[in-house]
């Protein structure tokens, strides 16, 4: 493609290379061959990446503002947002951009599961994935914990409380994680420099995941290896300039919350003092975690284990499942998009995901119970039963030779 | 590269004018983004509201020193008797570090309220000499510990290492014996 020498030419460059390999580093990612057909949902892996960047660096300044202490951190977040100057700016671009950094991930996880992304020889890059949506999840819920409102207070208690659980050492984890015997100071500022510490361990779990995914190289929408040069273009210009379109539009949804709806996606009850006396009505988690929340209320009594415990593997095992994912759908088909059944399968997750978050929005009474049970179900029989029997009696259609070749030929396919 | 060649015959290209918009957009932008994020460590409102001291000076007693907080540093307030003014003008034409006359260390016709802010412009400790028994230095004013500066009756700069003149901050009188420190003084109408 470009004529560019593997050695750099000036003197300097090839002294700082022999030392330090940066420029060819720079020129593997510049010319990493890229299949050539990747449709729009292989952007959100450089979009999850550069929001994480933008919430390091906002963090990073908003953490000069904020005071980790029970009577100091609601008025440090309200200084933040009437004081500091563009304060308002930064605590929404960060709160929001929590928001949006789960939008990025899930539309990039639900990439990865209609695709199969999580199939041979990516597997390592899949496991890399779950454990930076598991630290993610950490990081926010401890995030959220900082304004110390109401919902921040009981936030923090509820999910301590998951540990209390866990048979024997329960309730002793749990005095661990306060540091205390309820939630208070302690527990405030451990999560404070445990949120600070988090998104530095994911950005090294990024680097991993990449560096994977480098050596395997990308999928694509075909779900077929790359034949030859001519299935590929080089990463530099051509995914970076489509990546830039596509974070200017990620970059103008985030800006509609920041600028329009800082609270959009809040809670009325956390511009509420933490009070530890009393619980409001209704607590909620963010709506990125609600589909999980469902998943911890759903559970009734299994066999000998109680509600509470059944409740928290669930709800733990709807992540942790997906590390198996490469066994349990055996399918050497990776695309959906060639296997009829799969596709119908996925697209049911999908409402069943949404019907687990309208559940975990509303109080466990009545109808949302049922339909909160059903979809938690579906959940479990979809990853468990229904995946790998689809992989054993599914017919997928032909796939396409290579990846040019339904570009030049359109109409003739082989089998 | 072969798609420049494909384009133009050494000339400029709408591509190439379309990169360099592209880039210069993108540094606007980061800019745009970036700027919030430094002055967010400018002081902040409710900061900058606390930025005035008001001081009653009737109980300060002539030939007393008092220290008072503004904007977290403090500020010395010297009740000069008229031996020390005396001694403060007559250095007057002495040749220092940073020369200034005592008249203009003090406010029109209070020349008994020397009002300065109290720490040393070598590298920010805080001179000695307010408290009996303190070291005055060689000069009777104030002088700072830290790396030897010795300051005068005016709180002018004679001895050490420190550049300037202790610095006289903006102040008010409200009234005959009260000031407010970081407000300026009303300008007698002309």
């Amino acid at each position: 493609m470009s004529a560019m020498p593997t050695t750099p030419q000036p003197r300097w460059m090839r002294w700082v290379e022999q030392r330090l390999p940066i420029f060819s580093f720079v020129q593997h990612f510049n010319e990493y061959p890229t299949p050539k057909n990747l449709n729009y949902f292989w952007n959100f892996g450089s979009l999850a990446g550069i929001t994480l960047v933008i919430m390091i660096v906002s963090g990073i300044v908003l953490a000069m503002h904020y005071t980790p202490h029970v009577d100091y951190a609601f008025d440090s977040v309200e200084r933040i947002r009437r004081d500091v100057n563009h304060g308002w700016l930064l605590r929404s671009m960060h709160a929001n951009g929590g928001a949006m950094f789960f939008i990025a991930v899930y539309i990039h996880v639900f990439r990865g599961l209609y695709y199969g992304s999580y199939k041979a020889p990516r597997e390592i890059v899949w496991w890399m994935g779950i454990i930076i949506l598991l630290l993610m999840m950490a990081t926010a819920f401890m995030g959220y914990v900082l304004p110390w409102g109401q919902m921040s207070f009981w936030a923090a208690k509820v999910i301590t409380n998951l540990f209390s659980a866990i048979p024997l050492v329960g309730e002793d984890i749990t005095t661990w994680l306060w540091g205390g015997f309820t939630v208070d100071q302690p527990t405030l500022n451990r999560f404070y420099s445990l949120h600070y510490l988090l998104p530095f361990i994911i950005v090294g779990v990024v680097v991993v995941h990449i560096w994977s995914l480098h050596t395997v190289k990308s999928g694509n929408p075909l779900g077929i290896d790359v034949k030859s040069p001519k299935d590929t273009i080089p990463f530099h210009p051509y995914y970076t300039v489509k990546d830039m379109f596509g974070l200017g539009v990620f970059l103008l949804i985030w800006s509609i919350f920041v600028f329009f709806a800082p609270d959009f996606m809040g809670h009325p009850d956390n511009y509420i003092p933490a009070d530890s006396q009393v619980t409001p009505p209704h607590i909620v988690p963010e709506w990125y975690f609600l589909p999980f929340y469902a998943i911890l209320r759903a559970t009734p009594d299994i066999l000998f284990i109680n509600a509470k415990l059944a409740g928290v593997i669930a709800m733990f095992g709807s992540i942790l499942l997906l590390f198996f994912l490469p066994w349990l759908d055996s399918s050497k088909v990776r695309s959906a998009n060639y296997r009829p059944a799969y596709r119908v399968a996925f697209w049911i997750l999908v409402v069943d995901c949404i019907v687990l978050g309208f559940c975990g929005a509303n109080p466990p009474e009545g109808a949302w119970l049922h339909i909160s049970r059903a979809a938690t179900a579906w959940y479990f029989f979809h990853f468990l039963i229904l995946v790998p029997i689809i992989a054993r009696v599914e017919t997928p259609k032909p796939l396409p030779f290579s990846i040019s070749e339904p570009v030049v030929k359109p109409a003739v396919a082989r089998a | 590269m072969a798609d420049a060649e494909a384009h133009g015959h050494g000339g400029e290209t709408r591509r190439d004018f379309i990169l360099l918009l592209g880039n210069a957009m993108a540094v606007v932008g980061v800019g745009a983004l970036a700027w919030p994020l430094i002055d967010s460590l400018s002081p902040a409102a409710d900061t900058k509201a606390a930025s005035t001291t008001e001081v009653d000076l009737a109980p300060i007693k002539a030939g007393q020193r008092v220290s008072v907080k503004w904007r977290g540093s403090p500020v010395f307030i010297e009740h000069r008797t008229p031996e020390t003014i005396a001694r403060a003008v007559k250095d007057d034409k002495v040749s220092m570090p940073d020369p200034q006359p005592d008249a203009e260390r003090h406010q029109e016709g209070k020349a008994q309220w020397l009002v300065m802010v109290g720490v040393c412009t070598h590298l920010g400790c805080i001179p000695l000499g307010q408290n009996t028994g303190d070291k005055r230095g060689d000069y009777g004013g104030w002088f700072c510990p830290c790396h030897g500066s010795h300051y005068d009756a005016s709180g002018r700069i004679r001895k050490g290492p420190a550049p300037k003149n202790l610095p006289v901050p903006d102040y008010r009188f409200v009234t005959d014996t009260r000031i407010v420190i970081g407000e300026k003084p009303k300008k007698p109408a002309a």
